[in-house]
């Protein structure tokens, strides 16, 4: 168990200082000048050159990324190119909203999906097995975003119950997550299709083994045998491999953000690209990669802790 | 796998052309991959003929803007009056484009790439999967992202960009399938014999692991389809005036509350295509290999 786990830390540090150093080098690939980009074609060169030196983008490669390295190791990301605000305050005030959309999500996957994927794999070929599998082949195809149009034109536009601008100020917990519904569902009910299948695929192969055959061979009842015995070891592979999946939701969370004009990581990484805010960007492509490195982490203890048989491999 | 499949004595083909015959007569058979082939020949059609069945689809008519859907209009007119019909019709184009060319930028970098970490093992093998390590701490679309802000928009950029943020799945992909099959007899008499690295991966393990490639790689057309039209929503894909479905679907949303249809119809068509393919891999892998479902359920979170 130590082993895994000192292997897992040093992989994991190895990441660390490899995205960083990576997202910093190829941001410094952009054939654009940032100050000419930032100022624009009518600036001096006296506040072209002001701006470097503020910047630091007149230092040498090498002596930036010394400072960017020890920035980063004090928790410092620098300031926005354009706003001049610093970056790390700009991304803990958007943080908290991709973090409710990304657990959102993911509970409405899991609880939509594994009892979906449970039922379709005990009541295989009858036609609630059907329709959970082309519910799951249908929300692997669905585009999250476009999902995402679909609610909003329904459930906002025609409905009316609920907002169609995602303004996050002075939010009561019921108008936050009813701010929420939408666009966790609209990422949620995609990931749902995965984990339905994967729960289904897992349930089936579960319910193959020897020892479910002794279980019902005692004489114990279906829903023992189904919930007691097999579940237990589906949920395992499921709950691992929604956390693998977070990185797809990370990524989905851009365009949601984006389709429900709501605040976040997502929103802020687009804008900066849009403003071209080289600074902002790589600290935005940096903290994504960080969470998802994070999660991974996490799912990967976890499931030692939760199988026994990873911990004493 | 096809060495074992017995030839008739009379049989005109070899084996493996027989066995390889047999499965596409199977592939045809099966109603999930008819379906699929049926809607992608139908998709394929459309963009190949779509300078005959459309009209332009930049030319702009200010007088007809946001027009619903008519007998001249089919899928009425956007915001300039430019006839949604036939951008329709075109968004075809650079979603085909993407999803095909791109993954053959995946398949060709990751599947050797692959096969090397598996068969060499060592340096080689570190080396290559640190880097794999790497590029899956980020989403596919925000890998697709950072070669888009970095190099700019457009079409061939889009293919590489998708098609390198797809290469960590095939690598993946190829190197377990080199792994087990690196350790049967059959290689271990080969290198007795003398064979080298390059006669093994292209007789012994490419032959082997090409029907995982394939069911992979059409899984993964879905994929770029979907990452190009999310791009192209963020608009850092096809730039307008020329369409394609992500931008249609932006284009929509503004307008959304006028004429929901201008957002609607692009996004089915997206939708349609991408599940064509995703039900035309479902069957193949079915075929391929009918027991081998949760790894692959796994192996699609990626």
């Amino acid at each position: 168990m130590l082993r895994f786990l000192l292997r897992r830390l040093l992989s994991l540090l190895f990441i660390a200082i490899a995205v960083p150093t990576i997202v910093f080098f190829v941001m410094r690939m952009v054939p654009a000048d940032p100050a000419l980009v930032v100022l624009g074609d009518q600036a001096t060169a006296e506040s072209l050159a002001a701006f470097r030196a503020k910047t630091g983008l007149d230092q040498p490669l090498l002596v930036q990324y010394g400072n960017f390295v020890s920035d980063l190791a004090h928790g410092d990301l620098g300031d926005s190119m354009i706003s001049g605000e610093p970056i790390l305050d700009q991304i803990a005030a958007v943080f908290p909203h991709t973090l409710s959309l990304a657990l959102g999500a993911l509970l409405i996957g899991a609880l939509v999906g594994i009892p979906l994927g449970v039922l379709t794999a005990v009541r295989r070929d009858t036609w609630v097995d059907f329709g959970g599998r082309v519910f799951a082949l249908l929300g692997f195809s669905f585009p999250s975003f476009y999902l995402g149009v679909l609610l909003l034109l329904v459930f906002s536009v025609w409905l009316g119950w609920f907002p169609v601008i995602h303004t996050m100020r002075g939010d009561s917990v019921a108008e936050y997550l009813n701010k929420l519904a939408l666009p966790a569902l609209s990422l949620g009910l995609v990931q749902a299709a995965y984990v339905t299948r994967l729960t289904r695929s897992t349930m089936l192969e579960v319910l193959n083994q020897d020892y479910i055959r002794t279980a019902f061979a005692k004489g114990l009842t279906g829903r023992k045998v189904y919930y007691k015995h097999a579940l237990r070891n589906v949920l395992i592979t499921v709950v691992t491999a929604m956390g693998l999946y977070t990185g797809t939701i990370l990524g989905g969370a851009i365009l949601t953000e984006t389709v429900f004009n709501r605040p976040g990581l997502g929103k802020l990484l687009i804008g900066a690209i849009a403003q071209r805010d080289y600074n902002l960007i790589q600290s935005g492509l940096i903290v994504f990669a960080l969470v998802i490195m994070v999660v991974n982490l996490i799912v990967d203890l976890s499931y030692s802790l939760l199988d026994p048989r990873v911990k004493h491999a | 796998m096809s060495e074992s499949t017995a030839a008739a004595p009379a049989a005109p083909a070899t084996p493996q052309r027989r066995a390889s015959l047999v499965r596409l007569q199977m592939l045809v058979a099966d109603r999930g991959a008819l379906t699929g082939l049926i809607i992608i020949g139908l998709v394929v059609l459309i963009a190949a003929l779509a300078p005959w069945i459309a009209q332009d689809p930049t030319q702009q008519s200010i007088i007809n803007a946001l027009k619903p859907p008519s007998a001249e209009h089919w899928f009425g007119t956007d915001e300039f009056g430019r006839d949604v019909f036939s951008r329709t019709i075109y968004g075809a184009r650079p979603a085909l484009m993407v999803g095909l060319l791109s993954v053959l930028v995946s398949v060709a970098i990751g599947v050797p790439l692959g096969m090397i970490a598996g068969l060499r093992g060592g340096w080689a093998d570190t080396g290559i999967s640190a880097i794999v390590d790497i590029m899956l701490s980020f989403p596919p679309l925000l890998l697709a992202l950072m070669v888009v802000t970095l190099v700019g928009s457009g079409l061939p950029v889009l293919i590489v960009a998708i098609g390198l943020a797809h290469v960590p799945i095939f690598v993946r992909l190829a190197r377990s399938s080199t792994l087990l099959i690196r350790e049967l007899d059959y290689v271990a008499a080969s290198r007795t014999f003398g064979g080298r690295d390059l006669h093994i991966l292209f007789r012994h393990v490419l032959p082997n692991i090409v029907g995982p490639i394939i069911v992979m790689a059409t899984l993964s057309i879905a994929g770029a389809i979907r990452e190009e039209a999310a791009l192209s929503f963020l608009g850092l894909g096809v730039q307008p005036p020329n369409p394609s479905w992500g931008n249609l679907i932006r284009d929509g949303v503004t307008t959304i509350l006028e004429a929901p249809w201008l957002a609607l119809i692009p996004g089915l068509c997206l939708t349609v295509s991408v599940l064509a393919f995703n039900i035309l891999g479902d069957s193949v892998r079915d075929l391929l290999d009918p027991r081998d479902l949760a790894s692959s359920a796994l192996k699609k979170g990626s």
